[in-house]
């Protein structure tokens, strides 16, 4: 264990920034009293074209926005029902979770109805993985088998 | 465009999208060269970030060309390179107007918290992010920030977050001449934590985390002690012995939610989802810093709850002080600092990869492997 310790003297731009006055609240106490406005000239406003989800705790919709991937399918409509809450609720964030996985399925749904298989393994890092620890790949494909050979002895042995 | 698509926890893929058009006058559209995997992203790649969408495009590091800039962005022309900080900020709105540039009111539709954030999920705005070959930037009269002549580009690169972030949890701090400096964790936000805690004139910098091939390189970089916590009983005594019993002086949590280290967080907080992620990192700050010290916090937690010893908080009579980085407020200094040749981000870059492969720099990084510390991706174009 090393235990040596730095002399600060020589470090490269010790002290260059070092600041008695900053404290606490730095820098929220920065600006002077017409910096602490709380209604200001907006920017122009951003035209939607898609749906946008937007919290509860807002007044308004704010000037900019992201106009990714509006809410879809099932997981959309949870999604919807999540921004009825404000972000101080479960109602809020649990739904947005479960909206999450099941999105994640949706997703494989879609790959296949555009005539596409997900190569997960790949998306998952694979090729790295078995190129940089092999011992990993090897003891999940051992646990697969394993599980696999199981299963199907159990199903042999099911008696008809 | 090539773009990284997210497709659920721990899947990644590349894929063609469209190229990202001016929604707003104030927007510009930047070819990107170089985009960063962060930290921050492996919270969302692990599926731990409420409303991350399936075809997110992650990425809030990065730099690139001005392609087009919309009618009302003066100050940048076509061809330009810029730098890109990761806050989306409007510049006039109360918060902007103090600086606080992370928490722009007029940047996230979904969140009251945060301001807008390039590629991080819908809790911070919806906006794709940079891990592709182009990108949407809003209020691009703001942010960009054109690349000084004679910077090295991976300098200005790593001035998007990660210099800034460490610098942040510096200067949050409050440390004084002399003040003992702990900070928890040595990934590249950590690393530069350490760094920075000298130019605020730290007398002592100690860093803790578990992987060696991170304790060596802070080791020799900030230079700092480090110490593996997975060889320590006790982090939280170990520091006090350190202190002459008293605590450090400053705690940092350049960790956040993918913390380990304790069992019952890994498995309330990473496993069952009972808590926003492993608070172990600010747990043992908080009981580590001296009585009326400061934590100082910018690892990222998820939005929900955290078991933390707030009543050792009020005994302790402890100052918390916590945030997302406000990228342009400390941009001026720390391009100074760059040029001056007293601080050197690119040195943590470790490996670099053809955008095609983010799926492998993503596993690689998330799990440690490769003794990678900073990632970069490279679209094919450049
Ligand atoms: N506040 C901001 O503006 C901001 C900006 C960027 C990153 N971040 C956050 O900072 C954190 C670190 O980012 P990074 O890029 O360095 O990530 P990283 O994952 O590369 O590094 C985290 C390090 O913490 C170590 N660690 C894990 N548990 C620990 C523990 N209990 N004690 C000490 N060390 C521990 C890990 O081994 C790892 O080296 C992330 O939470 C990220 O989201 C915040
Ligand atoms: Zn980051
Ligand atoms: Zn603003």
């Amino acid at each position: 264990m090393n235990t040596q310790k730095i002399n600060y003297q020589e470090v490269k731009g010790w002290g260059i920034d070092a600041d008695p006055l900053n404290e606490p609240t730095y820098p929220m106490k920065e600006g002077d009293a017409e910096d602490k406005i709380t209604i200001w000239e907006r920017p122009d406003q951003q035209q939607a074209s898609m749906e946008v989800l937007t919290s509860n705790e807002r007044a308004t919709i704010p000037a900019v926005f992201g106009q990714t991937i509006a809410p879809q399918g099932i997981s959309g409509h949870i999604r919807r029902y999540a921004f009825n809450h404000s972000e101080s609720r479960y109602r809020h964030w649990i739904p947005l979770l479960i909206a999450d996985r099941i999105n994640e399925i949706e997703g494989i749904i879609d790959d296949f109805k555009h005539g596409k298989a997900p190569h997960i393994l790949l998306e998952k890092g694979w090729r790295a993985r078995w190129k940089l620890n092999k011992k990993s790949v090897m003891k999940k494909a051992g646990i697969g088998l394993l599980l696999a050979v199981t299963a199907a002895v159990l199903v042999k042995r099911k008696p008809s | 465009m090539q773009a990284i698509n997210y497709r659920g926890p721990f899947r990644i893929r590349v894929e063609d999208k469209p190229i990202p058009e001016i929604q707003h006058p104030r927007d510009a559209i930047v070819q990107v060269t170089r985009a960063c995997i962060c930290g921050s992203d492996l919270h969302l790649y692990h599926g731990m970030v409420p409303d991350t969408r399936v075809g997110t495009t992650f990425g809030h590091e990065f730099i690139g060309i001005v392609q087009e800039v919309g009618t009302e962005v003066h100050n940048l022309g076509v061809g330009d390179s810029v730098l890109v900080p990761f806050n989306i900020a409007c510049g006039q709105c109360v918060f902007c107007k103090q600086g606080l540039f992370a928490y722009c009111h007029e940047s996230n539709a979904m969140s009251s918290t945060v301001g807008g954030v390039f590629g991080y999920s819908h809790i911070a705005g919806g906006f794709d992010g940079g891990q592709a070959e182009y990108v949407r930037v809003p209020y691009a009269d703001i942010g960009p920030t054109v690349i000084p002549d004679g910077m090295n580009e991976e300098d200005a690169l790593l001035l998007t977050d990660v210099l800034p972030t460490g610098y942040y949890a510096a200067e949050m701090g409050g440390i004084k001449k002399g003040d003992t400096v702990v900070v928890f964790g040595a990934g590249p936000v950590g690393i530069m934590a350490a760094r920075c805690a000298w130019l605020f004139g730290a007398g002592r910098v100690i860093v803790i985390d578990h992987l060696e091939y991170r304790l060596d390189f802070v080791r020799k970089y900030a230079p700092c002690e480090a110490y593996n916590f997975k060889s320590i009983e006790d982090p939280v005594l170990f520091i006090k012995r350190q202190t002459d019993w008293l605590g450090a002086d400053v705690c940092i949590d350049a960790v956040g939610s993918d913390a380990c280290g304790n069992m019952m967080q890994t498995l309330t907080g990473k496993k069952l989802l009972l808590q926003a992620g492993a608070a172990t990192a600010l747990h043992w700050a908080i009981n580590s810093v001296k009585k009326g010290g400061i934590v100082s916090i910018v690892g990222v937690y998820g939005p929900t709850d955290n078991l933390i010893p707030i009543g050792n908080a009020v005994n302790k009579g402890i100052t918390i002080r916590a945030g997302q980085t406000s990228v342009k407020r400390l941009l001026p200094r720390l391009i100074e600092h760059v040029q001056q040749g007293i601080l050197s981000p690119r040195e943590i870059i470790t490996h670099r990869f053809a955008l095609e492969d983010a799926a492998d720099a993503y596993h690689i990084f998330s799990s440690k492997l490769d003794d990678c510390i900073k990632p970069v991706l490279v679209p094919s174009a450049v």
